[in-house]
């Protein structure tokens, strides 16, 4: 009964999603009050039948009700609470339903604090979002019924691939969604403004909080991600450039450039224009991202080509998507009014060069990992596009981008002043020197590429410093006057410098773990030790144990160094029988420079068994930094210009309302 | 149908690191240089995997073979081309550079110029357009306007 209720609520739901994509549209363009009215209440309903139908999959699951197809390929009834739960969006089907009730989330949450919006945007805008909706709904309803009964109803479920069962994966695709889906609030905003044919700063304002909240999950995600395969894939890498997480890094490099030409859009506002094609073109790499994962195009095209239903849909909706809001672009935004002048070298130029670098990465990736599908589909031959290609592409980028970041917050608005900035940075340079000397003394062996990242990484951290004391004229004004400067900095500016200084900190951590990881693969019996990295690792053996619906070998290694214990550390093997599967979890022991990581694999048939031990120096700062940034991102959102002014606005209409 | 189910075992046997250490070579500088050639070379039955760390039963096989070379004596150079006459271009992770891959090798560098260009291109027109100078009317106009301000 319940599943049928769900499945009736999402049918239910893309009627609210129907008329919350047309009716508003149309009242706006006919100024039309009570059309346009019909959006927030649709919004809101449309929230409710989702949330339905979600809890009600989500019931399916935690009750192991085996009468629902869905359940059965994705559950069992001794698998865990918590991926009972998470297996609710750990496969396709359940996986849209949370796309679209994050959608309707937001759509409800602009119908709810939209109060302050000129009635015809907001109701272009719950519109836009409404289509959005239909064209999920319908997608879900026609190919992908997360409800679909199974007659005879199985004993049991197949359970989840064990890989997703981890805590890290559960909670990935959450922050991924939030990531993508915020991104759709940016989008209805641009079309809405392409069909009002007029952006004012007004509407950066509003677009600017939903791209950071978008762009903090997108980066939280990412990292969970990568987190996830460092632990779990079991030899200390942590980005493959797999076309899986390409799909999700493309959005964040396009998010990126927007969440920094919506800063001009708001403060200058200039780049408007441009600001509204980033915000299509972020939001299409997200739908694209979601396609190519969904698809299974990846696999191969021609599984693809095999059982096309799906794919064709969702290429159906991306052309439709893409292609109108293009085609929409191409027509309104030449009538737009362009706004502010600025020199080449000023904050605006610095940005727009951020912009074009940034956008170039995000194509770089973009061309990595279609063209040899394209490729591939039109006859052309295969090819291989793998990590030394982006490394090749990606680093001359990316190079020139941190540069920049260290000088471009210290350029003034509109002329900027770059020798002055070059003066101030001196400090900055003396630490590249510093830093550049110092590795190549102490790790002489590594590649120089490495050097140039160690330098980069203390570049921007020194820069973004020497930025924010400037700010507060620090040392050069009484530190009780520097304090006063700091609490009304707004919350922006420290957003900025946090988020900055997490990107210093991830690079550091990045061309320190990919130059400098040792390794130590052999076969070990208990009680034989073996030094990696001047560690001593002494095996202790393996033990056998039992989890809640799978079993373990647990190995057991001592660490020690100089003598002194350090650490234990329990490597595990799982099999999970349900599935025939088995899964390694690595042990890991982190010091703040460094991760301690031991592996073990098969027995050797006698009381020997393979083991990796790995040293991976700063590769816990890649995390670290991504989680600054993020938290630099929600700081910057708290600021007080999207705080304040929304509801003071509303109070004032309501008062001349009664008036 | 065979490859696909095969594919998609495959897909799913991520765990556990490649390398066996049976399969190691005694001279730790022979064997680094298997491992960063390995790191190059697609495991051709995985989806976007190297042959470094997949432990599918053909990227053993390959990297067996490379460490087989290594110790004749080839160079990495020589590696990488044996094992490319045999499975092709697809075995490389780095795109070779010839007429199918100029669009990976170029393109970047292309969309940047183009889309640098195409700014450089508006910034200036719109900056001729909109810092234009007075025409004499205009400037009359002004003058009138500003003598206007000064005398109430």
């Amino acid at each position: 009964m319940i599943p049928e209720i769900g499945h009736y609520a999402l049918i239910l739901a893309l009627f609210a999603a129907l008329i919350q994509g047309t009716l508003p549209l149309a009242g706006a363009q006919r100024a039309d009050a009570a059309w346009m009215a019909l959006a927030r209440p649709a919004a809101g309903i449309q929230f409710i039948f989702i949330l339905t139908a979600f809890l009600a999959l989500m019931h399916a699951y935690v009750t192991s009700d085996f009468s629902v197809l869905n359940v059965v390929n994705n559950s069992h009834s001794a698998k865990p609470l918590l991926y009972k739960i998470s297996g609710v969006w750990g496969n396709h089907e359940g996986s849209m339903v949370l796309w679209m009730l994050i959608l309707s989330l937001f759509g409800c949450a602009v119908a709810l604090f939209g109060g302050n919006l000129p009635p015809t945007l907001r109701a272009r805008v719950l519109a836009v979002q409404g289509l959005i909706g239909t064209g999920f709904l319908l997608f879900m309803l026609f190919t992908s019924n997360p409800f679909e009964r199974v007659f005879p109803a199985p004993l049991d479920g197949n359970d989840l691939n064990p890989l997703l069962q981890d805590p890290g994966l559960a909670f990935h695709p959450p922050f991924l969604y939030l990531g993508y889906v915020g991104f759709s609030m940016a989008f209805s905003f641009a079309i809405a403004a392409l069909i009002e044919g007029r952006v004012d700063a007004a509407w950066a304002r509003w677009v600017r909080p939903w791209t950071l909240v978008a762009w903090c999950s997108l980066t939280l995600g990412i990292a969970l991600g990568s987190w996830w395969a460092y632990y779990e894939l079991g030899w200390g890498g942590w980005w493959f450039w797999d076309p899986v997480e390409n799909a999700s890094f493309m959005p964040w490099l396009a998010g990126t450039a927007l969440l920094h030409s919506a800063t001009v859009a708001e403060k200058r506002d200039a780049l408007k224009s441009w600001t509204i094609l980033l915000a299509i073109i972020t939001f299409s790499l997200s739908l694209i991202g979601t396609f190519l994962v969904r698809s299974g195009v990846l696999t191969s095209v021609h599984t693809f080509a095999q059982d096309p239903t799906r794919g064709l849909f969702i290429l159906g909706l991306l052309i439709i998507a893409i292609g109108g809001s293009l085609v929409l672009y191409a027509l309104r935004a030449p009538a737009m009014k362009a706004g502010g002048l600025f020199a080449p070298i000023s904050r605006e130029g610095s940005l727009v060069l951020n912009n074009l670098l940034l956008m170039t990465a995000a194509a770089t990736v973009f061309l990595g990992t279609l063209y040899p599908l394209v490729l591939d589909a039109v006859g052309g031959g295969t090819v291989s596009v793998g990590p030394p290609y982006f490394t090749a592409t990606f680093v001359p980028l990316m190079v020139p981008m941190i540069v920049l970041m260290a000088i471009a917050p210290m350029l003034a608005w509109k002329r900027g002043d770059l020798a002055g900035a070059f003066t101030r940075l001196r400090l900055a340079a003396a630490v590249v020197v510093v830093i550049a000397l110092g590795t190549w003394y102490l790790k002489s062996e590594g590649p120089v590429l490495a050097v140039l990242g160690l330098a980069l990484a203390g570049w921007l951290f020194t820069g973004t410093l020497i930025e924010f004391s400037g700010r507060l004229k620090l040392f050069r004004i009484g530190m009780r006057e520097s304090l006063r400067r700091a609490a009304h900095l707004p919350r922006a500016t420290y957003g900025m410098t946090i988020a900055h200084a997490g990107i210093a900190i991830v690079v550091a951590g990045i061309t320190a773990s990919s130059a400098w990881q040792t390794e130590k693969i052999q076969v070990l019996r208990p009680g034989e030790t073996v030094e990696v990295a001047g560690y001593i690792f002494t095996f202790e053996g393996t033990q056998e144990l039992q989890g809640p619906n799978y079993t373990i070998e647990r190995g057991t290694f001592q660490v020690s160094r100089d003598g002194a214990p350090i650490a234990r550390l329990f490597p595990e093997r799982r099999f999970y029988p349900v599935q025939g599967r088995q899964t390694t979890e690595a042990a890991i022991y982190t010091t703040w420079f460094a991760d301690l990581y031991a592996v073990i694999g098969d027995a050797d048939g006698e009381d020997g068994r393979v083991t990796r031990l790995y040293h991976n120096p700063l590769v816990p700062w890649i995390w670290v930094g991504a989680v600054v940034m993020a938290m630099g991102g929600a700081v910057s959102l708290s600021d007080r210009r999207h705080r304040v002014g929304a509801p003071a606005r509303r109070r004032a209409a309501a008062a001349s309302a009664r008036a | 149908m065979k490859a696909a189910l095969i594919a998609i075992a495959l897909l799913f046997a991520l765990p556990a690191g490649a390398v066996e250490p049976d399969e190691m070579l005694a001279d730790p500088v022979l064997e680094q240089r298997a491992r960063e050639i390995s790191k190059n070379l697609r495991c051709l039955v995985c989806q976007n995997q190297s042959i470094d760390d997949s432990n599918a039963e053909l990227a053993r096989d390959l990297r067996i073979l490379v460490r087989q070379r290594l110790v004749s004596g080839d160079t990495d150079e020589e590696v990488t081309q044996f094992v490319v006459a045999r499975y092709g271009d697809f075995v490389l992770l780095k795109p070779p550079f010839k007429s199918t891959t100029y669009v990976l090798w170029f393109g970047p560098a292309v969309i940047f110029t183009l889309a640098a260009f195409t700014l450089v291109v508006l910034q200036r027109r719109r900056a001729r357009v909109e810092a234009k100078p007075l025409s004499p009317a205009e400037r009359r106009r002004l003058d009138s306007l500003l003598d206007d301000g000064l005398d109430p």
